[in-house]
């Protein structure tokens, strides 16, 4: 799995910096989620959903390491005609629903997960929210929904880097104490380091009874690039190319 | 007609696919679905975006999925759920507004369905459904259910006299005749409007011949494009502001054509509505005439 992620992180490097696009620093966040959902949680019959789009490429890398994408197509980032949308698009092999504007992957996955759960199915569903997501009135009206019909299961997890699109968490509208809101909406909550792999691990695979699962995933955005951790100038910025054949020496260094 | 929908939706879910959401709402209407069906009914509780996200995360499961609610809040209150989510994708979610036009005259101007064409058919999967009588109705559920997608039925919240049942053939841009008359010059009306446009026909253009197109939408033009340029004159009656409406509609699909056909629109005089009254009274001050 090491290989993977520095595989992932080296595509995002090279494709943000090739395509000129945004998000870097959101999409380097998530690296080790998506690397353990998709190598040891996933089944063929559960569904995942990225509810924070605009993380697309993370997505699309880790999808070609699990070979739902050609190398054809993931080098078609940011090229006309590509089908490579920069928030995230269904017509992707391997991607369950298209997002981009927020607060729209969790009322999505409670659907689905009701579903399964009034058939009596065993699917389980997976969605991955920004920390900005939880200014959305949506994320609460879905969370209030999946308590109350104890959706357990509906699996979310927070990608908690404490930085949103224009300033730090704390300094747009406060979210905290995140993790007594989950509880006190009746979530089974766990707080985690978002990169540790056995951390993620262990959390996605337990869960309580009769509740839907949160994971506040601890994150630091623009992860395994010094120079664009817990950067806010990272969540636009793409690199020049000094600045990516640095990162790509700091990306091979740490996850060799 | 919300009692007839909800007998015709519960005829057609011997194998229980479809789900019907509320929103805190449908009280005296939704009940009989509910003790057939009490694990195929959620009352999504007041949240709308929720609950039309919902619907479309149960769509995506191979379901036919009904969101009942009145008016604006299963429209304007969710559209960005609706355009992202249900026509984006392409779903069958069949969003249901009850309520159509002035309907619920003395709630005021929240409750008045005067935009909701408007929106509706600015997303490009989505098919307008528009019942002017329970025979409309019924052909248009039968409809939807043989070919899910996404679709807007527009309920007029009055319940219609049962009449003997008459199969009606419906199809995107198509009309279906309802009073004979001349062969070139036709008043054209869509939805809950239709008694009143019958009214105006027989006042006013004792010569026309009357019809109904009950499905139509951003995808139904050619269709009806091909149909206006039969006829020399066409008016068009709704119970909807003209921008966005059913009238602006129609022009649309012969622009930039050769079809010389005039086209004339009736419609809600477009203007907030400041004072409240029973149905009758809003359309004869504000309706077309």
């Amino acid at each position: 799995m090491n290989k993977n992620i520095k595989d992932i992180r080296t595509n995002i490097l090279k494709l943000t910096y090739k395509a000129k696009s945004s998000h870097i620093g959101s999409c380097l966040s998530i690296v080790e989620i998506l690397a353990v959902l998709y190598n040891n949680i996933l089944k063929k019959k559960d569904r995942f959903i990225l509810s924070k789009g605009h993380a697309a490429l993370a997505l699309y890398c880790t999808l070609y390491e699990k070979k739902y994408i050609s190398l054809k197509i993931l080098n078609s980032f940011g090229s006309n005609k590509s089908i490579l949308m920069n928030h995230v698009s269904h017509k992707v092999n391997g991607v369950e629903f298209s997002t981009g504007s927020l607060g729209h992957g969790l009322p999505i996955a409670v659907g689905k997960a009701l579903k399964f759960k009034t058939n009596k199915e065993t699917n389980k569903v997976y969605v991955l929210m920004s920390d900005g997501e939880m200014n959305e009135g949506t994320t609460w009206e879905g969370l209030l929904f999946a308590s109350h019909h104890k959706l357990d299961n509906l699996n979310i997890i927070i990608d908690y880097n404490k930085i949103q699109s224009m300033d730090f968490v704390n300094k747009v509208v406060g979210i905290e104490p995140l993790k007594s809101k989950f509880l006190s909406f009746g979530c089974n909550v766990k707080e985690i380091n978002g990169h540790n792999l056995n951390a993620i691990n262990k959390a996605l695979i337990s869960s309580v009874k009769n509740k839907p699962n949160v994971i506040i995933a601890n994150t630091v955005k623009g992860k395994g690039v010094s120079f664009m951790e817990n950067n806010n100038l990272w969540h636009y910025k793409n690199p020049n190319l000094n600045e990516l054949k640095r990162s790509l020496i700091e990306i091979k260094k740490k996850y060799a | 007609m919300r009692k007839l929908f909800i007998k015709e939706l519960l005829k057609s879910n011997k194998n229980k696919k479809n789900y019907l959401l509320i929103n805190d709402l449908g009280y005296n209407v939704i009940e009989p679905f509910k003790k057939k069906y009490p694990d195929r009914i959620f009352n999504a509780g007041v949240s709308e975006q929720n609950m039309m996200g919902m619907a479309a995360g149960i769509a995506s499961e191979n379901c036919n999925v009904f969101v009942y609610s009145i008016a604006n809040f299963s429209t304007f209150r969710c559209a960005e759920q609706i355009r992202n989510d249900v026509d984006y994708h392409k779903l069958p979610v069949t969003i249901v507004s009850v309520g159509s036009g002035v309907g619920y005259g003395n709630l005021g101007y929240t409750h008045h369905a005067l935009q909701d064409y408007a929106l509706m058919r600015s997303f490009p999967n989505m098919q307008i459904l528009s019942p002017g009588n329970n025979n409309e109705l019924i052909a248009l559920l039968n409809y939807t259910q043989k070919n899910p997608q996404p679709s807007y039925l527009r309920l007029d919240k009055t319940e219609h006299k049962e009449v003997e049942f008459k199969k009606i053939p419906v199809s995107p841009g198509g009309i279906v005749k309802l009073i004979d008359g001349n062969k070139k010059k036709i008043l054209l009306t869509t939805g809950s409007i239709q008694s009143l446009a019958k009214n105006i026909k027989l006042k006013k253009y004792k010569n026309y011949s009357l019809y109904s197109m009950p499905i139509w939408g951003m995808k139904a033009k050619n269709k009806a494009k091909n149909i206006i340029k039969k006829f020399d004159e066409i008016i068009t009656i709704e119970d909807h502001f003209y921008d966005g409406g059913f009238g602006s509609w129609l022009k649309e699909c012969i622009n930039d054509t050769n079809i010389k056909t005039k086209i004339k629109s009736k419609y809600i005089r477009p203007e907030v509505i400041n004072e409240v009254g029973s149905r009758e009274y809003l359309l004869k001050k504000f309706g077309p005439k």
